[in-house]
C-alpha cells in the first residue's frame, strides 16, 4: 500500500513530523517499507503562461519567450526546449529561485537578457515522463507556487501490510489505526446520500445471495465525457501508483484508496438488459480490461447482462462494457463478495487486481453504500450528469458475534497486567463494542475488521494499542532438570569434526539439482521433480550428495585450486512407493595430492586407502567391512560397498574412469556417501580383563591367488577355533616382481595369548601350523620362507 | 729420572694430537701398554739399588697416574667433540611447517547453527528435526494456514507432488514433535527450507532454526525475555537491543518480528509469538491449560551478522577461499 502523508494527514493529523509518523505506524504493525519525498529541493518556482514566443536573433534553437509569472509585468525569458509555444502552462523558475544543483540569477543568452528559467520535470527533481517543459493544466492558477500547486512538499509511504490487516487496505483505515493509537480524532470523507436526480433504473438480480450478500447499483447518465481528473486527485492517485485512466475509472480508483471498497463502472450503453450475479458456468469465458480472455469455472462469481459476463466479480470488469473516452452513461456497482469465493481465484487465474486482492481480504460491508455515495458525488461534481435511484439488494452478512474476553486471560498470556481501564480504552478506540462483567467482557469488533474471531485475537490488539516495545520482558522460571543424553549415540556434529580435523572442508549445496547429473550418478532412481522449479538444472531433488559435491570441485578447480577435500552433511530424497525416503547422509570427496605440496612428505595423489582410513576413523569403533561392489558412479575395480554391524551403511570409491573423462578431471576423485544413522552408533565400552600373560607373535607369509580378499583370509583365521589366537592383522601386501602376475604375497601378524598360562612353544607352534594349513587347503595358499 | 718428566710432557702433546677416540687407545699402548714406556721404567727399577727403588717406583707410579689423568681427560673431550658434532650435526630447522595433512573446517552456516544449539541447550531446550519435503497438512494447514489463506501467497512454495511441498519454513517441525510429545516441552528444529526466490539477498534454499516452548504459563513476556538473551549471548554484546514490532502469523497470536540494534538502525532477524490456539487444538493439546511461543530466525542472516559476511550467495558457492576464513 503506497500513499501520499498529505492525503493521510487530510483525515488524522498527529503532532509527530515525517520519522515520528513512521515510526507510529511501524509499531503498529503497519510496518513503513520506504518513505520517499516526492519532488527534489527546490524553491521559487511558481506557475507560469508563456503569453508569446519570439525566434532568438541569434540562435536557431532558442527562443526568447514573453512569460506571465503573475508578477503584473511579463518577463522576458529565453527558453530552448522545443515544446514550448504561445499559451502553454509551465514551471518557471524565478531570478533567485533554487534549484537542484543551480541557483537562477538573471542572465543574457547569446546576447539577449532572460530572466528566470521554464523548467522541465527533470530539473526539479520530478519523474520525468517526457523531455521537454512540464506542462501544466491550462487552469493552474498563474503565480502560484509550484510546490504548492502541485502539493510536493508530500511524502510517499510505502506500508508492507500483512494479510490480516485487510481494514488498512485504504487511507482512511490507516487513519482510524493512527487515530486508534495516537487518539487523534479521525474525518471521515462526506459519504451522505446523493439525492436521485433522475428516474433511471435497472432490472438486477443475485442468484448466488451467500457469496454476494451486498449488491449496490446506480446509473448515472449525462456525464460529459471530456471531462478531466482534478489535478489533486490524480496526484494521490500517481502518487499511490495509479495512472490516470479517465475521470470515471480515476474516481472509482480514488474511492478505491480512501475507502478500500472496489468499484466498478460498467459503461451503460454497452450493456444488454439487466445485470445479474451469478455463478460462472464451467468453460464461459470473458475477455477482461487486461485484454486477457479467462476460462470460468462454476465456483466463480460473474456480474452478468443478458449477452454474458460483464466482470468477473470482485477481481476485474471486462473488456464489452467497459467506460471509454465517449462513455456518457454508466452503472455503478459497489458490493460485497464473501472472502471465500475470490480467495485464490486470482492466482489460478494469474490475474492481481486491486480489487480482488482486497476482497479476498475482506472488505468493511457497512461501507458499500458509503462508498457507492461517495463516487456518486465525486462524479456528479467533476463530470457532471445525473443520478439515478440506488438499487440495493442484500443477503446474509457476516456475522460481528461478540468476543469473550477473560482479564485473567490477558495476563496469563501477555505475561503482565494491564489496567482495566487502558484495556477498555483501547478496545473502544479501535471501534470496538465492550460490554459485560468484571472478569469476562464481551466485544464486538466493527464491521471493517474480519481479524476478531477469538480471544487471543483482541489480547494480540491489546498488546498493540499497549505498544510491544513498553512490554515486559521476563526471564522464564522453570523446573532444573537435565535432558537426557545418550551415551550409546555420537552427535552429528562431531562427525563433521573429527573429517574437518581431517583436512574436510563443509560445504552447503542445493538440495536440488540437474537432472542430467543424476543421471549420470544415480541412473537407477527416478528422480523428484519439482513441479516449478527456479532453473532447468535445479529442478530435480538429489539422491545423491555426490554431484554437489562435485559442482564444487570443478568451481574450485575453476579458481586454480589443485588439492579439494570437501564434505557435506544433509538430506537426500527417493521415492518409497506413494511417500519419500528422506535419509540424512554424509558424504565427502577428496581430489589432488593426499597432502598438500610440502618440504617433507612426497607428493602423491590421494587413493582409496586414504580415504578408507578417513571412513574407519569416522565409524571407530565399530569395525568397518567392506565389500568389493559396482556403484554406477565408482570405478568397478575400486569401489567398495561399506557395511557396519552388519548393516549396509554406504558407499566409497574413485569416481568412474568415464566420468572422469566427461568432467574433464586431471585425476579421479575418491569419494563417499555415509548413512548417517548408522555413523551416530557407538557401543558402550566394556572393559574387560587383562592378561597376566605374555603375548606371542608369529608371523605366516602366503602367496594366494590376487582375486582372494584379504578380509576373507582374515575371517576365516580369526573364525577357527584356535583359542589362544587373540588378533590376526595384515602386515604387508605386494604384487609384482619374483610373484606370478596373477597373485599376490601377502603377510599377517598373528598375536596370541592365554588368560591362564604362559603359551609353550609347542601350543605356539601348533596354533601357527593349524592356521597354515587351513590357508593351503581352503584358499590354495603357498607358504613363503 | 729427568727421563720420567719428558716422558709424562710426550704423552701428554701425543694425546693432544689424536682427535678420533680410537687412535687414543693406540697412542695409551705406546705408553700404558704392557710394553710401554711405562712398563719398561718400572722394570728398569730392578737395576737399581735397594734403597733408592721406593722412592723411584713412587715417582714413576706418579708419572703414571699422570698420563692416566691426561688420558681420560683427553678422552672425555674428544667425547663431548663428538657428541658436540652429532648434536651439530642433528640440529632442525624448528621452523619449517609440521608435516602431513592439513585442517578443514566447518561450514559458517553449521558453526552458528552448532552456536545456537548449544546456547539454546544450556536452557534446556532439545534439538528436533523434520522432513524436508512435506505434506500440505504440515506446512499450512496444521499450522492454520487453511487453502485460499492469503498468507500462503507470503510462501513462494516449490511443489513436488500434488499434496507434497518443500518445506517453507521449520515451523512444522512443531507439529511432529508436538504430535509425539506431550508438554511441558522445548525444541528448538534447525534446518533447511525451500522459497521460490533466488537474487542478490534471497536464496531458494536457506536454514532456519525455530524454538517452540510450552507449558502452563509460558507468557509473550518469556518470549521476550529469552529472544533477547539469547541475541544478546550469540552476539556477545550486552549493549545489543531487541525491539519485538506487531506482525502476522497465522500460527501465532499476539506475532512479532524481532528486531535488532545493528550500526544505527535495527535489523529484521526473525518472527515470533504466542502458538495460536488452533494450533494446539490440532495437535491435541489443550489450549486453556497450555501456551507457549514459538520463533523462527535465519541462520544465514545470523551467521552473517556473527562473521561479517556480505554475500549471502557466497554460502551456497562452494568457494574453498571463503570456507577456510571460518577454520
Amino acid at each position: 500500500m503506497k500513499f501520499s502523508q498529505q492525503w493521510l494527514r487530510n483525515h488524522v493529523n498527529p503532532p509527530l513530523d515525517t520519522e515520528q509518523l513512521s515510526h507510529v505506524l511501524t509499531m503498529a504493525g503497519l510496518e513503513v517499507e520506504q518513505v520517499e519525498a516526492v519532488a527534489g529541493e527546490f524553491s521559487g518556482v511558481v506557475v507560469a503562461r508563456v503569453a508569446a514566443v519570439a525566434p532568438h536573433p541569434q540562435a536557431d534553437r532558442l527562443r526568447v519567450c514573453q512569460v506571465d509569472a503573475g508578477t503584473g509585468a511579463l518577463l522576458q525569458i529565453v527558453c530552448g526546449a522545443p515544446n514550448v509555444r504561445e499559451g502553454a502552462v509551465v514551471p518557471c523558475a524565478m531570478v533567485g529561485a533554487k534549484l537542484p544543483g543551480m541557483t537562477i540569477g538573471q542572465a543574457r543568452l547569446r546576447g539577449v537578457e532572460s530572466a528566470g528559467m521554464l523548467c522541465s520535470a527533470a530539473e526539479l527533481g520530478l519523474p520525468a515522463e517526457s523531455a521537454g517543459l512540464l506542462l501544466l493544466a491550462d487552469d493552474a492558477p498563474i503565480g502560484m507556487d509550484l510546490r504548492q500547486y502541485l502539493m510536493l512538499d508530500d511524502q510517499v509511504f510505502t506500508l508492507k501490510l500483512t494479510p490480516n490487516r485487510s481494514d488498512c487496505l485504504s487511507i482512511v483505515g490507516i487513519a482510524r489505526d493512527v487515530g486508534a493509537v495516537t487518539g487523534i480524532p479521525v474525518q471521515v470523507p462526506d459519504t451522505t446520500p446523493v439525492e436521485p436526480s433522475a428516474d433511471i433504473g435497472m432490472d438486477v438480480r443475485v442468484e448466488d445471495p451467500a457469496a454476494c450478500p451486498l449488491y449496490y447499483v446506480r446509473r448515472i447518465d449525462g456525464i460529459d465525457p471530456a471531462a478531466s481528473t482534478p489535478d489533486w486527485m490524480r496526484l494521490r492517485l500517481e502518487r499511490s501508483g495509479l495512472r490516470s485512466l479517465g475521470a470515471i475509472v480515476d474516481v472509482t480508483n480514488y474511492v478505491l484508496l480512501e475507502l478500500g471498497q472496489p468499484l466498478h463502472a460498467f459503461d451503460a450503453a454497452k450493456l444488454t438488459g439487466g445485470l445479474c450475479v451469478r455463478r460462472a458456468k464451467n468453460g464461459e469465458t470473458i475477455a477482461l480490461l487486461n485484454d486477457q480472455t479467462v476460462t470460468l469455472s462454476d465456483d466463480m462469481l460473474v456480474i452478468a447482462d443478458d449477452a454474458g459476463a460483464q466482470a468477473l466479480a470482485g477481481i476485474m470488469g471486462g473488456k464489452c462494457s467497459a467506460v471509454d473516452g465517449h462513455t456518457t452513461g454508466i452503472v455503478l456497482e459497489s458490493a460485497f463478495f464473501a472472502p471465500a469465493v475470490i480467495a485464490g481465484r486470482s492466482r489460478r487465474l494469474g490475474i492481481t487486481t486491486d480489487s480482488g486482492y482486497r476482497f479476498e481480504r475482506g472488505v468493511d460491508f457497512t461501507a458499500t453504500r458509503h462508498a457507492l455515495e461517495r463516487a456518486t458525488r465525486l462524479l456528479l461534481q467533476i463530470c457532471g450528469g445525473v443520478a439515478g435511484p440506488v438499487i440495493g439488494l442484500s443477503g446474509l452478512l457476516p456475522d460481528r458475534k461478540p468476543v469473550s474476553l477473560r482479564l485473567t486471560r490477558v495476563k496469563r498470556v501477555l505475561g503482565f497486567a494491564m489496567p482495566p481501564a487502558e484495556m477498555r480504552a483501547c478496545l473502544e478506540r479501535l471501534g470496538m463494542q465492550v460490554s459485560g462483567s468484571d472478569d469476562v467482557w464481551q466485544v464486538t469488533p466493527p464491521g471493517w475488521r474480519f481479524d476478531i474471531e477469538r480471544e487471543v485475537d483482541l489480547i494480540e490488539e491489546l498488546a498493540r494499542l499497549h505498544g510491544y516495545e513498553h512490554m515486559t520482558a521476563l526471564t522464564p522460571h522453570a523446573p532444573v532438570q537435565m535432558l537426557p543424553m545418550t551415551e550409546w549415540q555420537r552427535p552429528a556434529d562431531r562427525l563433521l569434526r573429527l573429517l574437518a580435523a581431517r583436512d574436510y572442508q563443509e560445504v552447503i549445496t542445493y538440495s536440488f539439482v540437474d537432472p542430467a547429473t543424476e543421471a549420470e550418478l544415480a541412473p537407477d532412481v527416478q528422480p523428484i521433480r519439482l513441479q516449478n522449479p527456479i532453473a532447468s538444472q535445479m529442478s530435480v531433488m538429489r539422491s545423491t550428495l555426490m554431484g554437489g559435491l562435485l559442482d564444487v570441485l570443478h568451481a574450485n578447480l575453476n579458481r586454480r585450486q589443485e588439492r579439494v577435500r570437501i564434505m557435506e552433511a544433509g538430506r537426500c530424497f527417493l521415492r518409497d512407493g506413494t511417500t519419500f525416503a528422506q535419509p540424512q547422509r554424509l558424504a565427502g570427496l577428496a581430489f589432488g595430492p593426499q597432502v598438500a605440496e610440502q618440504w617433507g612428505e612426497p607428493e602423491r595423489l590421494v587413493d582409496f586407502f586414504d580415504v578408507k582410513a578417513d571412513i574407519e576413523a569416522l565409524f571407530h569403533p565399530m569395525p568397518v567391512r567392506m565389500h568389493a561392489d559396482r556403484h554406477p558412479a565408482l570405478h568397478p575395480g575400486q569401489s567398495a560397498r561399506v557395511e557396519v554391524a552388519g548393516r549396509m551403511a554406504g558407499w566409497l570409491g574413485s569416481l568412474h574412469p568415464a566420468l572422469v573423462q566427461s568432467h574433464g578431471l586431471s585425476s579421479a576423485p575418491v569419494l563417499f556417501e555415509l548413512d548417517l544413522d548408522s555413523l551416530l552408533l557407538r557401543p558402550l565400552p566394556v572393559a574387560v580383563e587383562l592378561s597376566r600373560f605374555q603375548q606371542v607373535r608369529r608371523d605366516i607369509a602366503i602367496v594366494v591367488d590376487h582375486t582372494v580378499s584379504a578380509q576373507s583370509l582374515l575371517d576365516a583365521m580369526l573364525t577357527m577355533d584356535v583359542p589362544s589366537v587373540t588378533n590376526v592383522a595384515v602386515f604387508d601386501s605386494y604384487r609384482g616382481k619374483h610373484i606370478d602376475y596373477d597373485k599376490k604375497s601377502l603377510a599377517f601378524r598373528v598375536l596370541m595369548q592365554d588368560n591362564q598360562k604362559t603359551l609353550t612353544d609347542e601350543e605356539v607352534e601348533d596354533a601357527v601350523r593349524a592356521l597354515t594349513e587351513m590357508l593351503q587347503q581352503r584358499y590354495g595358499a603357498q607358504l613363503r620362507s | 729420572m729427568e727421563n720420567l718428566d719428558s716422558i709424562v710432557a710426550e704423552a701428554r702433546s701425543a694425546f693432544a694430537s689424536v682427535t678420533q677416540l680410537a687412535d687414543l687407545e693406540q697412542v695409551k699402548a705406546r705408553y700404558l701398554g704392557k710394553a710401554g714406556l711405562m712398563t719398561a721404567q718400572m722394570k728398569q727399577l730392578a737395576s737399581l739399588p735397594a734403597e733408592e727403588r721406593p722412592a723411584a717406583g713412587s715417582r714413576i707410579n706418579q708419572a703414571r697416574d699422570e698420563i692416566a689423568g691426561a688420558l681420560e681427560a683427553r678422552r672425555q673431550a674428544l667425547r663431548d667433540e663428538a657428541l658436540a658434532r652429532q648434536l651439530a650435526a642433528e640440529a632442525l630447522d624448528v621452523t619449517l611447517p609440521g608435516r602431513g595433512r592439513g585442517t578443514g573446517g566447518l561450514h559458517p552456516v553449521t558453526l552458528a547453527r552448532s552456536r545456537i544449539e548449544a546456547l539454546f541447550s544450556s536452557i534446556g531446550f532439545a534439538v528436533a528435526e523434520g522432513p524436508e519435503i512435506e505434506t500440505d497438512f504440515y506446512n499450512f494447514t496444521a499450522l492454520n494456514i487453511p487453502e485460499n489463506h492469503p498468507a500462503r501467497a507470503m510462501h513462494d512454495t516449490f511443489y513436488v507432488d500434488d499434496g507434497s511441498l518443500l518445506r517453507t519454513h521449520t515451523s512444522p517441525v512443531q507439529i511432529h514433535y508436538m504430535e509425539s510429545h506431550q508438554p511441558p516441552l522445548r525444541i528448538i528444529a534447525p534446518g533447511r527450507v525451500y522459497r521460490v526466490d533466488s537474487d542478490a539477498t534471497h536464496s531458494p534454499m536457506f536454514h532456519q532454526i525455530e524454538g517452540l516452548w510450552i507449558d502452563e504459563d509460558v507468557s509473550f513476556a518469556h518470549l521476550k525475555g529469552v529472544v533477547q538473551d539469547f541475541l544478546q549471548q550469540f552476539f556477545e554484546r550486552d549493549d545489543l537491543s531487541v525491539r519485538f514490532r506487531p506482525s502476522f502469523f497465522p500460527f501465532t497470536e499476539p506475532s512479532a518480528e524481532i528486531d535488532m540494534s545493528w550500526g544505527d538502525g535495527w535489523l529484521e532477524i526473525g518472527g515470533c509469538g504466542m502458538v495460536h490456539p488452533e494450533v494446539l487444538h490440532h495437535v491435541r493439546v489443550d489450549p486453556e491449560r497450555y501456551q507457549g511461543f514459538a520463533f523462527g530466525m535465519g541462520l544465514e542472516r545470523l551467521a552473517m551478522l556473527r562473521y561479517g559476511v556480505n554475500d549471502l550467495r557466497q554460502f551456497f558457492a562452494g568457494d574453498l577461499r571463503f570456507l577456510k576464513q571460518f577454520n
